[in-house]
């Protein structure tokens, strides 16, 4: 059996039929696909472990709560952070910017601060920056992006300047496919005095990713895009900046004394973990980041560049097609493209009705898609479990979708 | 999807009915689904209390054009109570095909922008 082939028999959902044909499921960058690793590690724990954590000493409760901490251990090694401490559950990466952004903006920004983003973010990595530049006075300002899709760098180098405290940005383009040159990017940010905030949900599932190599400070990613449960993410953050921030949250575990009259935070992480936590999410994560692990990223990265590559080709083949960002290259798993004047909804549509599920719309990044002048695009996007028969069978589908609507 | 794209919505997308704009329309509205960037004008003019021209422009999905082109159809010789009354189910009934509650809003978008105009409300400014 291939490794591949193992791959696929490990992901029950890949057997169901859509409409009749087989699920070609490409959508792994809206949400992946979860292998029964996972699954079963959720279950087991619903089954045999399940009580709170950090609270009652009898045998579930520290059962529960040494599995829930073995799992933040995990998800530390698998980002190579230098303490679990420093790995902070949250919601998804949404909620992970949006801890940033309150919690180190609201005590850190000011009027005549700014906050510099690029015009490539989701929406996650631009709203937050909006809402807090509002709230302290501070200027968001965006770097923009070239005809081909990519950091316009020059510009960049122009918008850092000693008034920057924060640079936000995105390791991979969840439209436009393209890789940032993290470590680069995090060096420009220190040169000016401001801080990193790395936006990780599309690079940490498909990229190694060593946080202190890249000397980020922030990094933000999402269990369910990785092979995980959704209702999970991770912030990781630098010690020294996660300890001097205020809470995030209020409420039970973040505290370490309530008074009336104030209340006296708990140590890293708890202190941004308000209430009872997604426990049985945290342990999919960590079965998620056991199976990436095994496989390799390493593998993982080669498998997406080469069946990306293949797609990219393929796509070229269809008259009138164009693809968004730079080439397979420089691209991570996903390609968005623009189909002569068909509607990426009725694309959708075509493709739904052959069993190929792709994503269309502005996947919650309008400023990109306003750069280009389109409302919306077509994306089809590739996992660790993805066959270039799929990629075929999206060919096939498309030149139906033209034949149905061109005219 | 053969039952999404049967052979009437599609001549009504390829071929719409009722496209361009009235030279003085009594009802004017135009409105954006912003969830996917379909836009609609519709345009009315009455004689006496009844629809007597319709005109409707717009760009979008074969779903939200094709409604657009079977309305602008249906409404004509309506009173505007009787176009006030018009429901989803009289949408769906029109296009005759199973619609999930995502492409719902394509489907239902002409008439929304219809209603509003027929109810008179202000336009959303650009």
């Amino acid at each position: 059996m291939s490794t591949l082939d193992r791959i696929r028999s490990d992901f029950p959902i890949l057997q169901r039929q859509v409409h009749g044909e087989p699920l070609a499921y490409l959508d792994s960058t809206a949400s992946s696909q979860k292998p029964r690793q996972v699954l079963e590690a959720m279950d087991a724990y619903y089954r045999h472990t399940h009580a709170n954590v950090h609270r009652g000493v009898h045998t579930l409760s520290e059962e529960a709560t040494a599995a829930y901490e073995q799992a933040r251990l995990r998800i530390a090694r698998f980002i190579n952070a230098a303490s679990p401490k420093q790995v902070i559950y949250t919601r998804n990466a949404t909620e992970s910017l949006n801890l940033v952004a309150y919690s180190w903006g609201r005590a850190n920004l000011k009027p005549g601060d700014e906050v510099l983003i690029t015009e490539m973010e989701h929406h996650s990595n631009i709203v937050p920056w909006q809402l807090i530049c509002q709230i302290t006075g501070a200027t968001l300002r965006f770097v923009p992006i070239t005809a081909q899709g990519e950091l316009d760098f020059p510009a960049l180098d122009q918008l850092l300047n000693e008034r920057t405290r924060v640079f936000a940005f995105t390791a991979m383009s969840n439209v436009l496919g393209a890789i940032n040159p993290t470590a680069e990017l995090v060096a420009k940010a220190h040169a000016v005095g401001a801080i990193a905030v790395v936006d990780g949900a599309q690079s940490v599932p498909h990229l190694h990713s060593d946080v202190q190599a890249l000397d980020v400070d922030f990094l933000a990613f999402s269990g369910h895009k990785m092979l995980g449960p959704t209702g999970i993410g991770i912030l990781y953050g630098k010690r020294a900046l996660l300890e001097a921030m205020p809470p995030f949250l209020g409420g039970g575990d973040m505290i370490r004394e309530v008074k009336m009259t104030g209340s006296r935070w708990n140590e890293l992480p708890y202190k941004f973990e308000a209430g009872t936590p997604a426990i049985a999410e945290a342990i999919g994560l960590a079965a998620a980041v056991e199976y990436l692990d095994q496989l390799g990223m390493d593998w993982v990265a080669q498998h997406e560049r080469e069946i990306t590559a293949y797609a990219w080709n393929r796509l070229h083949e269809i008259e009138g097609l164009r693809v968004l960002g730079p080439g397979p290259e420089r691209r991570g798993g996903l390609l968005s493209f623009v189909l002569g004047d068909l509607h990426p909804h009725d694309i959708a549509a075509v493709l739904d009705g052959a069993g190929v599920a792709v994503r269309a719309g502005h996947h919650c990044a309008q400023p990109i898609h306003d750069h280009f002048g389109i409302p919306a695009t077509t994306r089809a996007s590739f996992y660790i479990y993805n066959t270039h028969a799929e990629v075929d069978r999206l060919i096939a589908a498309l030149h139906k979708a033209k034949a149905l609507f061109e005219f | 999807m053969d039952d999404l794209y049967r052979e009437n919505i599609l001549d009504h997308y390829r071929y719409p009915r009722h496209k361009g704009h009235l030279d003085a329309p009594d009802i004017h509205y135009h409105d954006v689904n912003p969830f996917c960037g379909d836009e609609i004008t519709m345009e009315v003019q009455l004689e006496g209390d009844r629809i007597s021209a319709v005109a409707f422009d717009g760009k979008g999905c074969a779903i939200s054009q094709a409604s657009a082109s079977m309305l602008s159809e249906a409404i004509l010789g309506m009173t505007l109570d009787e176009v006030k009354a018009l429901d989803k189910e009289f949408i769906l009934e029109m296009l005759g095909i199973p619609i999930g509650p995502v492409r719902l809003k394509c489907a239902l978008l002409a008439l929304k922008t219809l209603k509003a105009g027929a109810w008179g409300v202000e336009e959303w400014p650009e």
